[in-house]
């Protein structure tokens, strides 16, 4: 199904900043409770995202599944649990506890780090722990070109590069150079997401499918580890949503990124994921391979439903 | 017309209606205002009395405008709107576009020397220090509003208390200490700005509405202090005989260290007014110079997302709470500047100088020019200040109006009469669009109605 680093591109992937061995674990998310009043969106999750592959979050509407990337990327403060994420080599996954106890946000240790995204505000989560995030209704800045969007996006190394303004105001070469570097990295995504014919329109103009591209490339020009989509593939027609499993497999070999997926079109996940986990009412109740989980009894029930007289003796084979 | 008759006919029987509803409407609002005067009789007794023919003159002129309105200016907005846009704009509108402001730049430089040709050393001081300084201290508040409202989208109602803040920085000290301007300047700015931090901290989390409301009693907070706080500020006296500024030193006054006599010239208040003219003048583009630099930072380009879109700014990994504060900062900043060269000018400031008012004709430079462009700005601050300014020349009036008739009290009047105007006409400002701060192949212009107004 996807393929597996092995190949020429995994050398190069293993060498970039922060990226760990394909199939340790990149993403840890323990006893994860998210609570409104007396709403529990989420109860008690726990499931771990695995460097270099791409795991899908699946359930029926208001399964938590988006409650649980607003968790994860920090716009939501979760009642309970604890998730961590690791850059670079698992070995730091011993420090969990003491990090936990220590009440830091994150630890750094020999080019790998640590960091508990419950701790973190929304823009660290981006920032210090790399996890990007697009959003289910699209939200790019439409009156700002293509090019723009995607600069807007390299924000936080251009602010570096730019002295925090300073040099930038006085034009120092330094910040040009970095400027002209950051317009090739746009430039190379928009390329990938053939957009590039467009870079000096305003996103707001774009097509549908285009504007989704669109998010991902902008995701993908912060530099992230761990990649979030919600819904990459809605409104997409069948062209298109074979268009974004390309890419999105393109990303996770390239580029070694992982990618967290929220997806309904079960075309998408089943050819694309490594790995599926599946929520309903805020709970997992299942979590395996994309064709153990296609095939899983609780997984059918919970999609399809099932007749009122067969409920116990399908909750009994379930195990409920 | 307006129940779906077809476009270019007149609905005579509509026309007819709705002038009727005008002028009961106009009758029923002006017959307390006009139709009533209460006057003191020879007894010092206050007698009521009635105005008829002046109420009905008026309340019949609103009427056949209103017909007027209906059967020439609707017909001619229809025209207006459905006229073909041309697919490419007509040569002179690019011509003018391209030249504009090199055209507009050079015109400010030489304008001291044109108005001197004009109208001699005696009528010059008039017209560089009343059109020329007030407009470019306009200009430069509409530029540093700009950089709030306009860039970051938040909306800021109380934008003079930090014009204030400059300029009782600049008296106080330069009275207290005796520092000189050039001193004074940056550090009016930076207490400024330390004030828009103040002020951004509590108002990081408003948005919208509840902004504009917290801001503007921001504004009113401080000018309360200043007239309260007497032992400091004086209150509502004022603080009169500020030090004004010096040409690198040398004083404008009749000395024999001073400038004319320095230069050999003879002495004339005019010197001290160019000076003052060109100092703003640089003030100015300093403002346009610094924000044109930020908007292609990526501090600036922070603003425009945030306007655009704040979540999205957080999923991107960008601090919003920095982001506001510094557009808040520098906003205050360059208000901060020109507070203290307000104060250096006149000489004299008082609270009365920092009203509510204030903020809200900065804030309609800013909304009529075209939130975010720079020259839009500029040319609504010349309009606005430039024609409140004219309406002082326009003694004529007098005779028609009667002698104690004061143009100058209608100045809310071409406020109004330019809003409904451009909000009829363009409803986005005179430059409603957003240029590119960067590009790979072409700069286009992105159209008003892509670019969000922000929310907060």
């Amino acid at each position: 199904m996807t393929p597996k680093s092995g190949n020429q591109s995994s050398d190069e992937v293993m060498h970039r900043h922060g990226m760990g061995a394909a199939g340790d674990v990149l993403l840890r998310v323990e006893h994860l409770t998210m609570r409104f009043g007396g709403l529990v969106a989420v109860d008690d999750l726990s499931f771990e995202a695995r460097q270099g592959e791409i795991t899908a979050l699946i359930g029926p509407n208001g399964a938590g599944k988006t409650t649980v990337f607003n968790c994860i990327t920090g716009f939501y403060k979760p009642s309970e649990g604890r998730m961590g994420l690791c850059h670079g080599d698992a070995a730091i996954w011993s420090e969990l506890n003491a990090l936990t106890e220590s009440g830091k946000r994150g630890i750094r240790k020999d080019g790998n780090g640590l960091y508990l995204l419950e701790r973190m505000p929304d823009y660290l989560v981006t920032q210090d722990a790399r996890v990007a995030r697009t959003f289910q209704n699209i939200r790019l800045f439409p009156g700002m070109t293509v090019l723009e969007n995607l600069l807007v996006a390299q924000h936080n190394s251009l602010m570096l590069a730019s002295g925090y303004t300073l040099f930038g105001i006085f034009g120092l070469p330094s910040y040009r150079r970095a400027e002209r570097a950051s317009i090739d990295r746009a430039r190379d995504w928009l390329d990938r997401v053939g957009l590039i014919h467009r870079a000096d329109d305003p996103a707001g103009d774009l097509p549908y499918g285009d504007q989704r591209r669109l998010e991902i490339a902008r995701a993908m020009c912060t530099d992230p580890v761990l990649l979030c989509l919600d819904e990459p593939a809605a409104g997409l027609n069948p062209r298109e949503s074979a268009q974004l499993n390309e890419l999105l497999l393109g990303i996770g070999n390239d580029h070694g990124i992982s990618i967290l997926l929220i997806e309904h079109d079960m075309s998408v996940v089943m050819e694309i994921s490594d790995h599926v986990i599946v929520l309903d009412y805020g709970v997992k109740i299942s979590d395996g391979a994309p064709d153990a989980v296609r095939n899983d009894p609780k997984v059918i029930a919970a999609y399809l439903g099932v007749a009122d007289d067969e409920v116990e003796k399908v909750e009994a084979e379930v195990g409920l | 017309m307006r129940e779906g008759a077809a476009p270019g006919r007149i609905d005579t029987v509509a026309a007819l209606r709705d002038a009727a509803i005008t002028t009961l409407l106009a009758f029923g609002l002006f017959l307390p205002l006009i139709g009533f005067q209460t006057v003191v009789n020879i007894r010092n007794e206050l007698v009521l009395d009635t105005r008829w023919p002046l109420l009905f003159g008026i309340v019949a002129a609103v009427g056949v405008t209103r017909l007027a309105y209906s059967f020439l200016f609707v017909p001619w907005l229809e025209r207006f709107k459905e006229r073909p846009m041309a697919v490419t704009p007509p040569v002179w509108l690019g011509l003018i576009r391209d030249w504009f402001t090199p055209f507009a730049i050079g015109f400010v430089i030489v304008y001291p020397v044109i108005v001197i040709a004009t109208s001699g050393w005696g009528g010059a001081l008039k017209w560089v220090d009343n059109f020329g300084i007030q407009i470019l201290i306009y200009v430069m508040l509409g530029w540093g509003l700009n950089i709030v409202v306009g860039l970051a989208g938040l909306l800021d109602l109380g934008y003079v208390a930090f014009y204030a803040v400059g300029a009782y920085s600049y008296a106080l000290l330069a009275k207290e200490f005796g520092f000189s301007f050039w001193i004074l300047l940056p550090l009016a700015g930076v207490m400024s700005s330390f004030w828009g931090i103040l002020l951004g901290f509590p108002v990081l989390r408003l948005r919208g509405d509840y902004l504009a409301i917290v801001t503007l009693a921001f504004g009113e907070i401080i000018r309360i202090v200043l007239i309260n706080w007497v032992d400091l500020t004086n209150g509502y006296a004022g603080i009169s005989g500020i030090p004004r500024p010096s040409f690198f030193g040398l004083p404008f006054d009749a000395s024999d260290e001073g400038f004319a006599a320095t230069f050999g010239l003879e002495f004339s208040p005019i010197y001290r007014t160019i000076f003052l003219y060109y100092l703003i003048l640089a003030l100015a583009f300093l403002t346009a110079f610094v924000t044109v630099r930020l908007r292609r930072l990526p501090v600036g380009r922070a603003w425009e997302a945030l306007r655009e879109d704040e979540i999205a700014c957080r999923s991107l990994g960008i601090n919003t709470t920095n982001t506001k504060l510094t557009a808040f900062a520098i906003g205050a900043m360059f208000a901060g500047f020109a507070g203290s060269f307000f104060a250096a000018r006149q000489g004299f400031i008082s609270p009365e100088s920092f009203t509510f008012l204030e903020s809200a004709t900065i804030l309609a430079i800013v909304v009529l020019g075209g939130m975010g462009s720079q020259i839009g700005v500029a040319v609504a601050a010349v309009v606005m200040i430039g024609g409140t300014e004219i309406m002082r020349e326009l003694e004529f009036l007098k005779y028609i109006f009667g002698p104690s008739f004061d143009p100058t009290q209608y100045r809310m009047l071409l406020f109004g009469f330019a809003m409904v105007t451009i909000m009829v006409l363009r409803p986005r400002g005179l430059v409603s669009t957003r240029t590119p701060s960067v590009f790979l192949k072409e700069r286009k212009a992105i159209p008003a109605d892509m670019v969000k107004e922000g929310h907060g």
